[in-house]
């Protein structure tokens, strides 16, 4: 049986991980690598990079972490941040890259999804969407989530989709941050309503929040990061509990 | 031992060269039929569209060239559904390896299946000390039908072949090097067979 995915994120910024990371002793916390291989040792089924300060002079470093990742560790990977065009992910994947993520990019020129689907593939494409809910209606917002777009939620996800998307990383804005649980409700409609999987983040804080998001939000995978670099959720105790409520995880 | 990963311009092939350096092997990239010919292994990836992917073959002959290999091939994920015989994908005829057709999930799950699923009924040297319903990674939208020649099943919305085996041929259609420990495992187990 295919199984649920928990996702930890590692925001990069010039290489070196932010926000602190203080869930082991580690030999350097802020070393992207040595973090990556603890979280393949511990369980975890799969990792995001987020270079949360993409800019040209910082693209050959982000490069360098992604080889050094793809040599040492054994499970699959996605980055993202800053990535615009065909030529950005063919120089990801050659790095070793297992996808790679956009967001603004696409809903700033939406053929861009279907350009890197024709050329690598749908299974490497994973379009990344922060929404705000504001009255009511779920709204794309772009830049970190700063900037509020027009564009619906479900409409645009329905477009990625059909433009190539393997898979779609939703976080909602209401919820980052809050650690009172994910977007269950938008998360479950967009199950209904696409036929790819979807990862949820934002609002991870307790155990049961996960439990929750795979029962009521019906998600295939779980994103978060705070909750896993301190340590507050170790990711074998989480996959243990998630076991026993009888939703199926890789352990 | 030479080690050889056939590189017809199938995606992420750097993952697998990885995989393989942290098992203490070099393995070479090529496109070179005399250098795959003198290799004691050889690795047959792919990833992305199987009609286009069997265009490239036929450009640079490799199509005649894999089939008549006697050493040990390791096809991987779209690798492994291109020798079968045929794949719904872009409905393409594959290199006739395994006598099996391979098929797109439909649409009463997601596809493409993504993630961490099991792999059951194991019958080949290929998964020596990988115990039954080991975790594999797979990211695939095709799948090959349940056959003669599976040494492995998964279950996607049925049952199918996630392993194959004829003569000296192996396709796999998870990512054993992207698969942890287990993955490193079967790699280990093709380099001594």
């Amino acid at each position: 049986m295919l199984t649920k995915r928990i996702v930890p994120c590692l925001d990069i910024k010039n290489g070196r991980t932010v926000k602190g990371v203080n869930f082991v002793d580690l030999r350097d916390a802020g070393d992207p690598v040595v973090l990556a291989k603890q979280y393949a040792d511990l369980g975890a089924d799969e990792l995001v990079f987020l270079d949360i300060a993409a800019t040209l002079e910082n693209r050959k470093t982000m490069h360098d972490m992604v080889l050094k990742v793809a040599e040492q560790v054994n499970i699959p990977f996605t980055v993202g941040g800053g990535i615009s065009s065909v030529a950005d992910v063919d120089d990801l994947l050659h790095c070793g890259a297992d996808k790679v993520s956009i967001n603004s990019s696409a809903v700033k020129r939406p053929e861009l999804i279907n350009e890197l689907s024709d050329k690598f593939g749908s299974q490497c494409v994973v379009v990344a969407i922060d929404a705000k809910e504001v009255d009511g209606e779920w709204l794309v917002h772009l830049a970190g989530g700063t900037i509020p777009t027009e564009l619906n939620l479900f409409d645009w996800a329905k477009e990625v989709e059909q433009r190539g998307a393997g898979e779609i990383l939703f976080t909602s804005m209401n919820h980052d941050g809050t650690k009172a649980g994910f977007a269950n409700k938008a998360l479950a409609k967009l199950s209904d309503l696409v036929n790819i999987p979807i990862i949820a983040s934002g609002g991870a804080g307790t155990i049961q929040h996960f439990v929750d998001t795979f029962k009521e939000g019906i998600a295939d995978a779980a994103l978060a990061a705070s909750v896993f670099h301190f340590g507050e959720i170790p990711i074998l105790e989480l996959k243990e509990a998630l076991q026993n409520k009888g939703i199926p995880v890789r352990l | 031992m030479k080690l050889s990963i056939v590189n017809y311009g199938a995606g992420n092939i750097k993952s697998i060269q990885f995989a393989f350096q942290r098992l203490g092997y070099d393995a070479i990239l090529t496109d070179n039929p005399e250098e795959i010919i003198k290799s004691d292994k050889v690795i047959f990836p792919g990833v992305g569209e199987a009609s286009s992917a069997m265009v490239k073959l036929k450009q640079s002959g490799l199509d005649q060239l894999i089939p008549t290999l006697k050493q040990p091939v390791l096809g991987i994920c779209l690798g492994m559904q291109l020798m079968c015989s045929h794949s719904e994908e872009g409905d393409t005829t594959g290199l006739g390896i395994f006598d099996v057709n391979v098929k797109r999930f439909s649409n009463n799950v997601k596809v493409p299946q993504m993630g961490w699923n099991t792999i059951s009924n194991l019958k080949s040297d290929l998964f020596k000390g990988i115990k039954e319903k080991e975790y594999m990674y797979l990211v695939h939208s095709y799948y090959a039908e349940q056959c003669k020649k599976s040494i492995a099943t998964s279950d996607y919305e049925l049952e199918y072949a996630s392993a194959l085996e004829n003569d000296n041929f192996f396709g796999v259609q998870f990512h054993p090097e992207k698969s942890s420990k287990a993955g490193e495992q079967l790699l280990k187990n093709f380099l001594k067979l």
